[in-house]
């Protein structure tokens, strides 16, 4: 900035810093109740703020489920958190596979209703799960793919958004690219795969964390879809454990959040390029 | 924008498109039409009869104080959720664009609150809030306010606001951000010159070249809002305490899935489709807008 | 080796009410070996002919044959061209050996071979030292030569450059030209060179196509072009500072123009009386650019003299003859050469 003023600099780290604090607290609290035991959460008031010991205890029953130290039978989140990376492997592989091939029919060939098309898919940004989670339920359910990977992804994975992305991304692509290609002698499924598919990397990596995310974290839908324990994914077991009337165990559910949080937030962090490249291109 | 050369086939073509067509057709068009259709119907719990019925849904829907009351608090939830979460994000996002130095570590630690899935935000805000162990809860009794979200629909609203604003602020921050740091570094310099305070300069110069920004970050918290803070919801109120805290989204949910009013609830779903395309039209329009500019 | 044969090739965009006709029926026989240079304005139509000889663009109307075949429907790839784009078009994620190699990789070329091409390619154009290198890691100059690189290892029937020296500097250019040259010297293989630069369209053609809104005004060698111009367009277009066109000199028909070079007019004791209007010192030679005293409008007269002469004054009365064996006549409704 212009000045070279140390109060200033001062206010402004120190802004930063308690906004860092705010933000974190939730987490740092989700951490400490996850190292103490129920009763400890419970019977302090309010629970103590510092590290307990009994992470290693918790943490085995939040992973792998059995009998908890208060009595009651806990459901592990291990198969669940299979449940979310599946899933949320599924819909990024099959939104990236699907709009790159649809983006390419669109830019690189003419056909006929090329236009009706284009505004199908587009008319699909209009259409969000959550304003037609009733009939989509239906149509999945007829078609005998309630609780299925199947019936978790596929009606969320179709985007207008990443086949815009792709679009907008091929339109970019010099046209005397394709016309080399041609004239070396490459079809169109080969100039897709050998130079279509390389320049596309980063706006791939952009798309797959964003949409890594979006699958890992989906909750109405599977909420809807599926009826059997093994197709919960983990953000609906923690919903679960403390859903019913029987006494809340603070200290699983805290490190079953902790496990439900660590893989999207290690994406987030890790591929911090990538995550803001994809936060901005999917929003143009 | 048109390519000049393309390839030929008339196969290929539709063999590309055909799995996005076929999903699009049959999970997002299919259920739309389903939707729209059962809107004008009207069908018994068990499903086995149906009659056309028009309007008659959106009527009762419409004369339903219940569901005025929901729109009205989806209203309310999403000014405070976008106003809360731009101002915090704009305050940060211009403080971390003033740092020299860590200023990258200030936005790693800013930002994952972005991968939490808002039912997981809502679980972690309602632990604070609990009683009687919450610790924020505890701390608001200590100052005198008897913390009960569980009775008090202001506290009720209060906790999801919170939440949904705790896990949008990293998302606001970050767009901010690249906003600040896309005005030309030249104009500030300028004010400066021209003798503006900090301050000055923020209010007459960055804030109104921000104000694209701004405005699509309205949008898209006004969505946020809308339809992504379902589990934020469903973790801590249910709606509650009575109706307090259902927006639309929970509404549909619960209309259809718990009451089993499908019909009710399919009209529920078009007239929210309305309101999708409503914001998505204005976000193109900016789009466009912002393009020229 | 193959000649090239363009007979009344038409192209069309659109179509109806709406078509716009941008080859008007161009005929031409480039023979084996030669080096044809295109040259015309922007939005001629050089490109697009150009293009249709790629087929990069459909012919709509007439046949393109290479050596014997007809190639109209055929793919590029299988008309055994080569191209150097205007921008060089290499692929950026490969390094400079896979650019060059690609188009032989899918002609299932063995590896041995692709290898031994490409080598030799690369020692022609001096291009060894960077093989591994992407293409933005390359100057402008480096890009170029791999563009022509990778033309070189298909070992084509015919070349063909889409203005592949614009994007040089001058310095660049003029060194690049003389390397066209010399290439065609040594590999013989027929060209086919667009160019919007009159210089470049000289000194590198054997013979040249003068373009105009789609229309083929004349095909011949440099020397013809110069010396017998066809038309006023092509008058005009070649040759710097143009052609004078003149409706007011004393010897001029009515219905005709009289054409003479600037450097065709020399400042005499006798002849033409024009008052000089402007000076341009260009070092070597210097304009003098005179108005009719027999009062005729804005009609200008550019006379270029060298260094040497006497300098007329801003203003004064000079007269001027023009070389006898050197004026063109056109019809000055079609403009064509009389």
């Amino acid at each position: 900035m212009v000045e070279h003023r140390p109060g200033l600099t001062f206010l402004t780290h120190a802004i930063l810093l308690a906004g860092v604090a705010i933000i974190a607290f939730p987490l740092y609290l989700t951490l400490v109740a996850s190292t103490q035991t129920a009763e400890q959460i419970t019977q302090a008031i309010p629970m103590s703020m510092l590290p307990g010991t009994n992470a290693l205890e918790t943490y085995k029953i939040a992973l792998f489920g059995g009998q908890s130290a208060a009595g009651s039978e806990i459901t592990g989140s291990a198969p669940m958190m299979l449940v979310s990376l599946i899933t949320a492997l599924i819909i990024p592989l099959g939104k990236i596979t699907m709009s790159m091939l649809s983006a390419f029919a669109i830019v690189y060939f003419r056909f006929p209703f090329r236009n009706l098309v284009f505004w199908m898919i587009f008319v699909t940004l209009m259409l969000p799960v959550e304003v037609r989670i009733g009939p989509t339920y239906e149509v999945v359910a007829s078609l005998g793919m309630l609780n299925t990977y199947a019936g978790l992804s596929i009606p969320l994975i179709a985007s207008a958004t990443a086949t815009f992305l792709f679009r907008q991304f091929f339109l970019t692509v010099p046209d005397e690219l394709v016309e080399a290609a041609r004239i070396d002698g490459a079809g169109p499924m080969r100039f897709f795969k050998d130079v279509l598919l390389p320049l596309s990397s980063t706006s791939i990596a952009a798309l797959f964390v964003i949409q890594f995310i979006y699958g890992w974290n989906q909750y109405l839908w599977p909420l809807l879809m599926t009826t059997s324990e093994d197709m919960y994914p983990v953000v609906m077991g923690i919903k679960r454990l403390i859903g019913g009337d029987s006494y809340t165990e603070w200290n699983v559910v805290m490190a079953t959040a902790i496990l439900a949080m660590l893989p999207p937030a290690l994406v987030v962090m890790l591929m911090q390029k990538w995550f803001v490249k994809g936060l901005v291109d999917t929003e143009k | 924008m048109e390519k000049r050369v393309r390839f030929k086939s008339s196969w290929l073509p539709w063999l590309l498109i055909a799995p996005q067509m076929a999903i699009v057709l049959v999970f997002f068009f299919w259920p739309a039409a389903q939707a729209l259709r059962q809107s004008v119907m009207s069908q018994d719990p068990f499903g086995n009869n149906s009659e056309f019925v028009g309007l008659e849904n959106f009527e009762r829907l419409f004369a339903d104080a219940s569901y005025l009351e929901s729109f009205k608090t989806t209203a309310f939830f999403s000014v405070l959720v976008a106003v809360c979460g731009l101002s915090i994000a704009l305050l940060l996002a211009v403080m971390a664009n003033r740092v020299l130095r860590g200023a990258g570590v200030y936005k790693t630690l800013l930002i994952w609150p972005y991968a939490v899935a808002p039912v997981v935000a809502g679980v972690l805000w309602l632990f604070m809030f609990a009683s009687p162990m919450g610790v924020i809860a505890y701390w608001l009794r200590m100052l005198g306010l008897d913390w009960n979200h569980l009775l008090n629909s202001r506290h009720a609203m209060a906790l999801i606001v919170v939440a949904a604003v705790w896990k949008q602020i990293s998302y606001n921050f970050l767009f901010f951000l690249a906003g600040l740091q896309s005005i030309p570094k030249s104009l500030i310099e300028a004010a400066a010159i021209d003798g503006a305070s900090p301050w000055r300069r923020f209010w007459t110069i960055v804030f109104p070249l921000l104000s694209p920004t701004t405005f699509f970050l309205l949008v898209i918290n006004v969505v946020y809002s809308f339809f992504d803070t379902f589990g934020i919801v469903d973790a801590t109120t249910k709606g509650g305490p009575g109706k307090e805290t259902s927006i639309l989204v929970y509404k549909v949910y619960y209309d259809g899935f718990k009451a089993m009013d499908m019909a009710g609830s399919a009209a529920q779903s078009v007239v929210l489709m309305c309101i999708v395309i409503a914001l998505t039209v204005i976000q193109f329009r900016f789009v466009e807008k912002k393009v020229q500019y | 080796m193959a000649s090239i044969t363009l007979n009344k090739v038409f192209k069309r965009y659109g179509s109806g009410k709406t078509a716009n006709l941008v080859i008007h029926g161009v005929s031409a026989q480039i023979a084996d070996g030669e080096f044809v240079v295109v040259v015309g304005p922007s939005g001629c139509g050089k490109s697009t002919l150009l293009r249709m000889v790629a087929g990069l663009e459909e012919i709509t109307g007439g046949e393109i044959s290479i050596g014997n075949r007809v190639v109209n429907d055929l793919e590029p790839s299988e008309r055994d061209i080569a191209m150097v784009f205007q921008n060089y078009a290499l692929y950026p994620h490969m390094n400079v050996f896979d650019n060059m190699a690609y188009g032989l990789k899918i002609a299932k070329v063995p590896m041995d071979e692709i290898k031994a091409r490409v080598d030799k390619a690369a020692k022609i154009l001096e291009i060894g030292a960077f093989m591994q290198r992407k293409p933005r890691e390359l100057s402008g100059g480096q890009r170029q030569r791999v563009a022509m690189g990778r033309a070189i290892v298909r070992q084509p029937q015919v070349f063909l450059f889409d203005e592949p020296l614009s994007n040089l500097d001058a310095k660049l250019r003029a060194h690049t030209r003389l390397e066209i040259q010399k290439l065609h010297r040594e590999l013989g293989i027929t060209s086919l060179f667009v160019t919007h630069d009159q210089v470049e369209a000289m000194t590198l053609a054997q013979r040249m196509i003068v373009m105009n809104a789609g229309v083929m005004e004349q095909f011949g060698t440099p020397e013809e072009v110069y010396n017998r111009p066809a038309s006023t367009f092509v008058a005009t277009f070649i040759g710097s500072p143009p052609m004078n066109l003149l409706k007011n000199a004393p010897e001029a028909r009515p219905g005709t123009i009289l054409g003479v070079r600037p450097e065709h007019l020399a400042i005499t004791s006798e002849g033409w009386a024009l008052c000089v209007d402007a000076l341009e010192t260009l070092g070597a030679e210097r304009l003098v650019y005179g108005r009719w005293l027999h009062g005729a409008g804005d009609e200008l007269v550019i006379i270029r003299t060298d260094e040497g002469q006497p300098v007329p004054e801003l203003g004064s009365t000079i007269h001027v003859t023009p070389r006898a064996d050197r004026l063109h006549w056109f019809d000055a409704t079609t403009g064509k050469r009389q």
